[in-house]
């Protein structure tokens, strides 16, 4: 019988069962994304490896358990042939989640192709103290949280006011969710502070007086779920490019695999040498 | 801005999303392009949801009117 090394197996996307010799394979999949024509064949291979059905997880991705460890190599082989990959568990860079993005009629940025290159980029990196969970939102209505994760990104949209095409329909001011717009003696007053850039003003007005000028992007850390739930901070606000957001994942984790004590999340490591350290050290762009 | 007429009415009040919006829509759907629809909807979800959904679709939002907890709206079909 071969010897397994249930950490090494960990770091390639293989999750041990309480079943003797059983694993639960951890696919990579990107933002929830897979292609129809690998449907059938992933269901092939998990008729022929595991019991003929998947699990999706919470980070939109799938796992196929039952999978006895002897069949590692094939079952990866086979899954390379359809264009996907085991995932990762353990202390590393996690798969990326995203939501749909620029399809959505909400969607402010394009989620998807972020999180691809995201994943390019630092997918299954190692030598951190604990595992790093990357999600992507489009917008502020934030249904991919980036506050649980431990860097969450998201979408935003900075704007214009063209006062000679408002027709002071009231529309803005009525969908603007923190009270930025108010109408007084038939003039537009726009509060830029307290504007989240949700970008719903620009959405509805009928005679486009509000006028995208560019996305942006906020960069939240420290979030975390589990046992101990914590929320993540906004680190960033309004980033021009995401470029600039690939970047700050970068100068993070090394900051992370500098700082952080083993086994520490990056939302402790953040409490303990604060936010602001953090901002000046790690993200260096302020 | 001068008093437009409207080919067509709908009473959205009291109506929920998303059935406000597929009854706004299947109306425009019978009308012809060009002609005005004017809306009934209520303050809240409903004018937060719909007239970008009109604007989405193509149509144009001529004018929108607040009258005591609901609002008027009138839509050229696009």
């Amino acid at each position: 019988m071969t010897e397994y090394n249930t950490r090494e197996l960990k770091a390639a996307g293989f999750m041990k069962q309480k079943e003797k010799d059983l694993f639960s394979v951890r696919l990579r999949v990107v933002g929830g994304y897979i292609e129809a024509e690998q449907l059938p064949k992933l269901a092939e291979i998990s008729r022929r490896f595991g019991k003929g059905y998947v699990h999706l997880t919470a980070r939109q991705g799938i796992e196929i358990p039952f999978v006895n460890f002897n069949e590692f190599e094939k079952i990866r082989e086979e899954l390379l042939k359809i264009g996907l990959d085991v995932g990762a568990c353990g202390p590393r860079d996690r798969t990326v989640t995203a939501c749909q993005g620029e399809i959505c009629s909400h969607g402010l940025i394009n989620a998807q192709e972020l999180g691809k290159k995201i994943d390019e980029k630092f997918f299954g990196q190692g030598g951190l103290p604990h595992k790093f969970k990357i999600g992507v939102t489009g917008c502020p209505n934030a249904c991919l949280k980036p506050v649980e994760n431990d860097l969450g990104i998201m979408g935003l949209a900075e704007k214009d006011f063209r006062e000679d095409r408002c027709n002071l329909c009231q529309l803005c001011v009525e969908v603007c969710p923190v009270g930025a717009i108010e109408i007084r003696e038939d003039k537009l007053h726009y509060d830029r502070s307290k504007c989240i850039g949700c970008g719903d003003c620009i959405f509805v007005c009928p005679e486009e007086a509000w006028e995208k000028r560019r996305s942006g992007y906020s960069v939240y850390v420290g979030g975390k779920m589990g046992k101990f739930p914590h929320l993540g901070h906004k680190a960033f606000d309004f980033i021009e490019s995401g470029e600039k957001v690939l970047e700050i994942i970068e100068k993070t984790l090394d900051f992370y695999k500098a700082k952080g004590k083993k086994g520490e999340r990056f939302a402790e490591t953040i409490d303990r040498i604060g936010l602001e350290n953090y901002r000046k050290e790690g993200g260096g762009l302020v | 801005m001068n008093e437009i007429n409207s080919d067509e009415r709908i009473d959205l009040c009291g109506v929920v999303c998303p059935n406000n919006f597929v009854k706004k829509k299947l109306k425009l759907e019978e009308m012809k392009q060009g002609q005005v629809l004017q809306v009934s909807l209520d303050d809240g979800e409903p004018i937060r949801n719909v007239p970008r959904a009109v604007k989405e679709e193509g149509h144009k939002i001529l004018k929108v009117e607040k009258v005591a907890g609901f609002y008027k709206i009138l839509i050229k079909k696009g």
